[in-house]
């Protein structure tokens, strides 16, 4: 009863708001929801404790009811409870009633409030469904129903144009991912004759060897099966090619972007990876394809991070980049360890966006980090939360002795990358280094650029506003107008900032805390030696050997993370505190690169030009030319030509004679049916 | 599954009911109208809670011989009871939609309706050849009607194409007909299903038949004629329209060309699977620049078509059932989408989509059931078209990856279509103050929108209730097909692979 009511909750609290919340106080809505939510975080916990470390080897399989069943095709609604699972059910539970605590002070002007905490609930719901999904269709359920609720949610200020196309970027490029999990599922039953998941797992290392048909060609099964199911993971993770709606996505709501695009959704293709961990393993082909989608996401990522003025873009590709890493984890057999990184970037992550969002709070909506500067003294609270949170994901840490969370997590990454001895993984182990460079760099120059130095408010189109709202000069042309002009404007402009309400400190606080201890805590039962294999209990693949090879790694890969940490903190303070015309002279020098990096390697413009583009002008012509030109033209307009009257002949038939048309016809048939049954049935 | 003759009763009603239009005032005929579909969707409850699943082939079955040879034979399978049950529930939201958005000939209109009715369900109950030719194409003529005298501007150059489009399927069709009475000596349906004919007509014969069907469905590149009847068509002439009219083809192809002519359906099925890929891209491709709301959902529905061609042709249990499904939820989802279209177009007298905006403010209701026929449209689990997409789909994977792989293609292409039809309809700011005045949905709306979304959602959780009257038939058609079923591309061919699958199951 306790998962159903974990899972089921949520779903709850969306009716609710969802279907009720129009008539009641946003208020209730909002309470209702939560204290739903946190019902299920609490739950999560007691499952948490009492699944992982258990001595059953067999995971809980709570039957729900059957969906739909079409030969030996059978797919039934159940939760399947085990110590990978039980890890997801904290996450998400956890992340999501901070979030939805959070979102209380943090939405609190908006009007839309009661529609906002339903479709929150919705989500977690339906990323309940994911997580405890026993057969392949419920899981895609679940992904399915996060993608809606990142849809809806990403266009919830549906009123402004550049927030309706992101959520509807989001839902397409998912959808393109969606085709291969689609395929991979079809191709699942076909070989597996079933799409259970224990039974899939089960089957799947005897498949070695074997070869499948496939568009027209023949390919080793598991590959083909793989893949197919990993460019379903890299659309919902926003992999390097399908990652162009998550950067996007960040028209939504700053705590969507902490719960959905940061720390629970766009890790679920980590998650349905590792869940098929023994099916990837019986294909090395799928395996290095996702080490290598994994590795040059995680640099690619990184680069464009470092360019990125806004301070939501920024973590949004610093996500990108750490979904990387997972990946390229999982791709040299690392489960565990990427299901490590997951958890701790869900804490340390969802810190980073929250206290982003409480930062814009303060900012009133500005997320410009050019307009920012010395906010360490104003919201001194939020600055440390996020210093803890940037701590966490340089990966501070001394090694054997203590460290922050992402420490533990990174470095278990970027050795075992390094002892799967394959020079694929060397050379994921060497880009994961790069990129730790990065992230250290972009990490300390968001919080140099936003907290340190001195106030460059006044620059800012939103603080404007703000001044004239609260002076009673409301006069929105004058400050179109002159906003934006003058970015070297510096100054408070008389505006002051304000820390957050509690119901917003609250999770920081929290998260905080597990962005600290979470690596520490948590380190051995995940990733370490011997408390791996009894922690995880056959949920994933963990391999020992591989464990056993990164114990013995060379000291230089051991702290090569490390040194580039500091070197990018020493850059990062350098360029942005020391000498703050550095960063300039820089760009100027390098003006290509930086163009290059700073657009975002033109994803979004070759897209534009190779797909969307085309889409609508080919669908222009195959309407104007295919329909009217060439269907219409011969077939009936040319009928009626060849009937004698030209197209004239189509306007002559008016209402009067159609019923006698009618008529004749039915009668016609009549005759015709009548005659041929005396000469013909005899 | 006494000897009362329930379909004739449900044939009656709407005809008795049409008599009383024809001689009655406006409000009497709307009145006479709702009674009387309202009766025969009871009658069609009556129908399931009596249908014995697991029981014989064909139920309620009535033979009436009626002059040399020609018998007035009606029973239903499972296939038809879910079909006929689809008919009865639209029609009386039809007529709701109708009741203040038709004004001129209100009496007509009704009694056409109510005819349509009684052919429709005639359509799938009929037993006989010819019984099923009558019903078939006299369907159209109502239809033909509705356009032609309730339609829009351009309503006579629709019902002409209609018209031109359909005459000529049916003319092959009913030549076909006449040749198979004669060589196998009946016109009996259940008996011509096991009949075999020999190969070589039997391409002939298929090629007859799906020159009718095709059109119906509508296939490409016979699907011109969808797009402006649906523009033309008053609101619930849609709906009927796609709801049930394009199901014929369908049902034709499940009840005729697989299980009377199963070697000439494998040899066609490259045909069906070619047609349907490029309708999937083609016209999905044409949807995404509509100006024309009923437009896109119209080229929209030939894309839908398409999987439920691919699913029938997949020769396995997954297809077929899959495309039954597709059927059912495309009637009770473009139905409703093409109501959504209504709502609006009553209000503001215009179907061009830019001309409204930001309906999410104004209409939060009408917002809320628009958003759940979009997902349901693009099938998003939990959904009704969710369930029979997967199930199409998946069959069709298991006779050709390539056919599958283009034809899911349709998930990405319909996302992006519909979305961006919301997007410009309920989302964005108030930019036409007309648009922006509009009040939300009244009680008859709601009475008409908030039933199939109901259904909508029950059959995407639990598609169950609907799928267990068919299963018998579908396997028995998988059966009699199975011996005609072409090679899969896709086969699995490894020296261990036999055994596991065995285990797997």
């Amino acid at each position: 009863m306790m998962y159903e009511i974990i899972v089921f909750l949520p779903l709850l609290g969306f009716l609710f708001a969802g279907l009720w919340g129009a008539n009641v106080e946003p208020r209730t809505s909002e309470l209702v929801t939560t204290i739903f939510l946190g019902l299920s975080c609490l739950l999560s916990w007691f499952a948490f404790f009492g699944f992982a470390w258990s001595a059953d080897p067999h995971a809980l399989v709570v039957p729900v009811a059957n969906w739909f069943t079409s030969g030996k095709l059978a797919v039934d609604w159940a939760l399947r409870i085990d110590t990978l699972t039980a890890v997801m059910l904290v996450v998400v539970t956890t992340v999501s009633f901070l979030v939805h605590m959070y979102s209380i002070g943090y939405m609190h002007e908006d009007d839309g409030r009661p529609r906002f905490f339903a479709y929150l609930s919705l989500f977690t719901f339906a990323m309940l469904m994911l997580v405890t999904a026993n057969n392949l269709v419920q899981m895609f359920f679940g992904w399915e129903g996060v993608g809606l609720a990142s849809y809806l949610l990403i266009g919830f200020w549906f009123k402004k144009p550049s927030a309706c196309a992101a959520a509807i970027k989001a839902f397409v490029v998912n959808r393109v991912g969606d085709l291969g999990f689609m395929l991979g599922i079809f191709g699942t039953f076909l070989v597996f004759g079933t799409v259970s998941i224990p039974a899939i797992l089960a089957a799947a290392p005897h498949m070695g060897g074997s070869t499948i048909g496939f568009l027209g060609h023949r390919f080793d099964t598991m590959t083909v099966l793989c893949i197919l199911l990993f460019i379903g993971a890299m659309g919902k993770s926003a992999q390097l090619g399908l990652h162009t709606w998550l950067p996007d996505a960040m028209e939504g709501p700053t705590p969507v972007s902490a719960l959905i695009h940061a720390a629970t959704m766009v890790t679920a293709g980590v998650f349905m990876v590792c869940r098929l961990s023994p099916m990837f393993v019986a294909s090395p082909t799928a395996m290095h394809f996702v080490t290598f989608i994994g590795a040059a996401t995680c640099f690619f990522a990184a680069t464009v991070g470092t360019t990125q003025w806004d301070i939501k873009r920024v973590i949004a590709y610093s996500t990108c980049s750490q979904l990387g890493y997972m990946f390229f984890a999982a791709g040299v057999g690392a489960f565990n360890a990427a299901m490590f990184h997951l958890f701790t970037h869900a804490f340390f992550k969802a810190l980073l966006f929250l206290g982003a969002g409480s930062v814009i709070h303060a900012m009133h909506h500005e997320q410009d980090m050019r307009f920012y500067g010395g906010l360490r003294k104003e919201i001194p609270l939020t600055f440390w939360a996020m210093m803890a949170g940037t701590l966490a994901i340089t990966g501070v840490g001394i090694a054997d002795v203590a460290g922050f969370a992402g420490f533990y997590s990174k470095d278990a990454i970027i050795e075992a990358a390094w002892a799967s001895g394959t020079p694929l993984g060397q050379f994921a182990s060497v880009t994961g280094i790069i990129a730790a460079l990065l992230t250290s760099f972009y990490s300390w120059r968001l919080v140099f650029l936003t907290f340190f130095g001195a106030p460059r408010w006044a620059g800012s189109e939103h603080i404007r506003h703000a001044l004239h709202d609260a002076h009673g000069a409301h006069d929105p042309d004058a400050a179109h107008h002159d906003a934006h002009h003058d970015h070297a404007a510096t100054g408070t402009a008389g505006y002051h900032p304000h820390e957050s309400p509690v119901s917003m400190l609250i999770p920081l606080g929290v998260l905080a805390a597990g962005a600290v201890f979470a690596g520490m805590v948590f380190n051995h039962w995940f990733v370490g030696l011997s408390g791996a294999a009894p922690f995880w209990n056959g949920a994933l693949v963990v391999n020992r050997e591989l464990a056993e090879a990164a114990e013995a790694i060379p000291l230089y890969v051991k702290w090569a993370p490390f040194a580039v940490m500091l070197l990018g903190f020493v850059t990062a303070w350098y360029a942005y505190m020391r000498n703050p015309k550095l960063p300039a002279a820089v760009v100027e020098q390098i003006g290509v690169i930086y163009d290059f990096v700073f657009h975002k390697w033109y994803f979004d413009e070759l897209y534009d030009v190779i797909f969307v583009r085309p889409a609508f002008w080919i669908g222009r012509k195959l309407w104007k030319l295919g329909d009217i030109g060439v269907i219409d033209r011969f077939g009936p307009n040319g009928a009626a030509w060849v009937v004698g009257k030209g197209s004239e002949g189509a306007r002559k038939l008016q209402s009067g004679y159609l019923t006698s048309y009618a008529l004749v016809m039915l009668l016609g048939l009549v005759a015709a049916v009548t005659w041929t049954m005396g000469g013909v049935v005899r | 599954m006494s000897g009362f003759p329930i379909l004739t009763l449900m044939l009656a009603v709407p005809l008795l009911g049409a008599l009383g239009c024809l001689a009655s005032d406006a409000p009497r005929a709307r009145m006479i109208a709702l009674v009387a579909t309202l009766v025969d969707f009871a009658l069609g409850l009556v129908l399931w809670a009596d249908f014995q699943v697991g029981g014989a082939q064909w139920q309620f079955t009535e033979r009436l011989p009626l002059f040399s040879g020609f018998q007035w034979a009606l029973g239903i399978d499972g296939i038809a009871l879910v079909l006929i049950l689809l008919s009865v529930f639209l029609m009386p939201i039809c007529i709701l939609a109708s009741w203040d958005a038709i004004e001129k000939r209100v009496g007509e209109y009704m009694a056409a309706f109510l005819l349509m009715e009684t052919l429709m369900i005639g359509v799938f109950a009929a037993q006989d050849l010819f019984l099923f030719y009558i019903f078939f194409e006299a369907g159209l003529i109502p239809m033909y009607l509705i356009i032609g005298i309730w339609g829009g501007a351009d309503r006579i150059y629709a019902s002409y194409k209609f018209f031109l489009y359909t005459l000529l399927g049916s003319v092959l069709m009913l030549i076909a007909m006449l040749w198979m009475a004669n060589e196998a000596g009946t016109t009996d349906i259940p008996t011509l299903m096991h009949y075999d004919f020999p190969p070589g007509a039997q391409n002939w014969l298929w090629l007859a038949f799906f020159a009718s069907f095709a059109v119906k469905m509508p296939m490409w590149p016979v699907h011109t004629w969808l797009p402006d009847a649906h523009v033309q068509a008053p609101t619930a002439g849609s709906v009927i329209l796609a709801g049930v009219l394009l199901k014929m083809g369908g049902y034709g192809f499940i009840r005729f060309s697989l299980p009377m002519f199963p070697e000439a359906s494998a040899h066609f099925a490259p045909l069906i699977f070619a047609l349907s890929m490029v309708a999937v891209v083609y016209t999905s491709l044409v949807a995404l620049v509509q100006h024309d709301m009923k437009k896109l959902i119209a080229y929209s529905s030939v894309a839908h078509m398409a999987i439920v061609t691919v699913g029938l042709f997949a020769f396995d249990r997954q297809g077929i059932e899959g495309a039954m499904v597709v059927m059912l939820s495309h009637g009770l989802v473009s139905g409703a989408l093409f109501l959504c279209v209504g709502v609006i177009y009553d209000r503001l007298h215009t179907r061009e989509i830019d001309r409204y905006g930001g309906l999410s403010i104004n209409m939060p209701a009408y917002a809320l059931l628009f958003m759940l026929f979009t997902m349901a449209s693009i099938g998003l689990p939990g959904t009704s078209g969710f369930i029979g997409e997967f199930l199409s789909l998946a069959g069709i994977y298991q006779l050709s990856s390539w056919v599958a792989a283009v034809s899911t293609t349709g998930i990405i292409l319909g996302a992006a279509y519909m979305l961006y039809l919301y997007r410009r309809v309920a989302f964005g700011d108030q930019t036409h103050s007309d648009a922006a005045r509009m009040p939300d949905l009244s009680v008859r709306e709601w009475a008409m929108l908030a039933p199939i979304a109901l259904v909508v959602l029950w059959m995407g959780v639990h598609p169950e209730s609907f799928i267990a009257p068919f299963r018998a038939d579908v396997a028995a058609l998988d059966a009699r097909v199975a011996q005609a079923r072409p090679a899969s591309d896709a086969g699995l061919t490894p020296p261990a692979a036999g055994l596991v699958q065995a285990e797997a199951r």
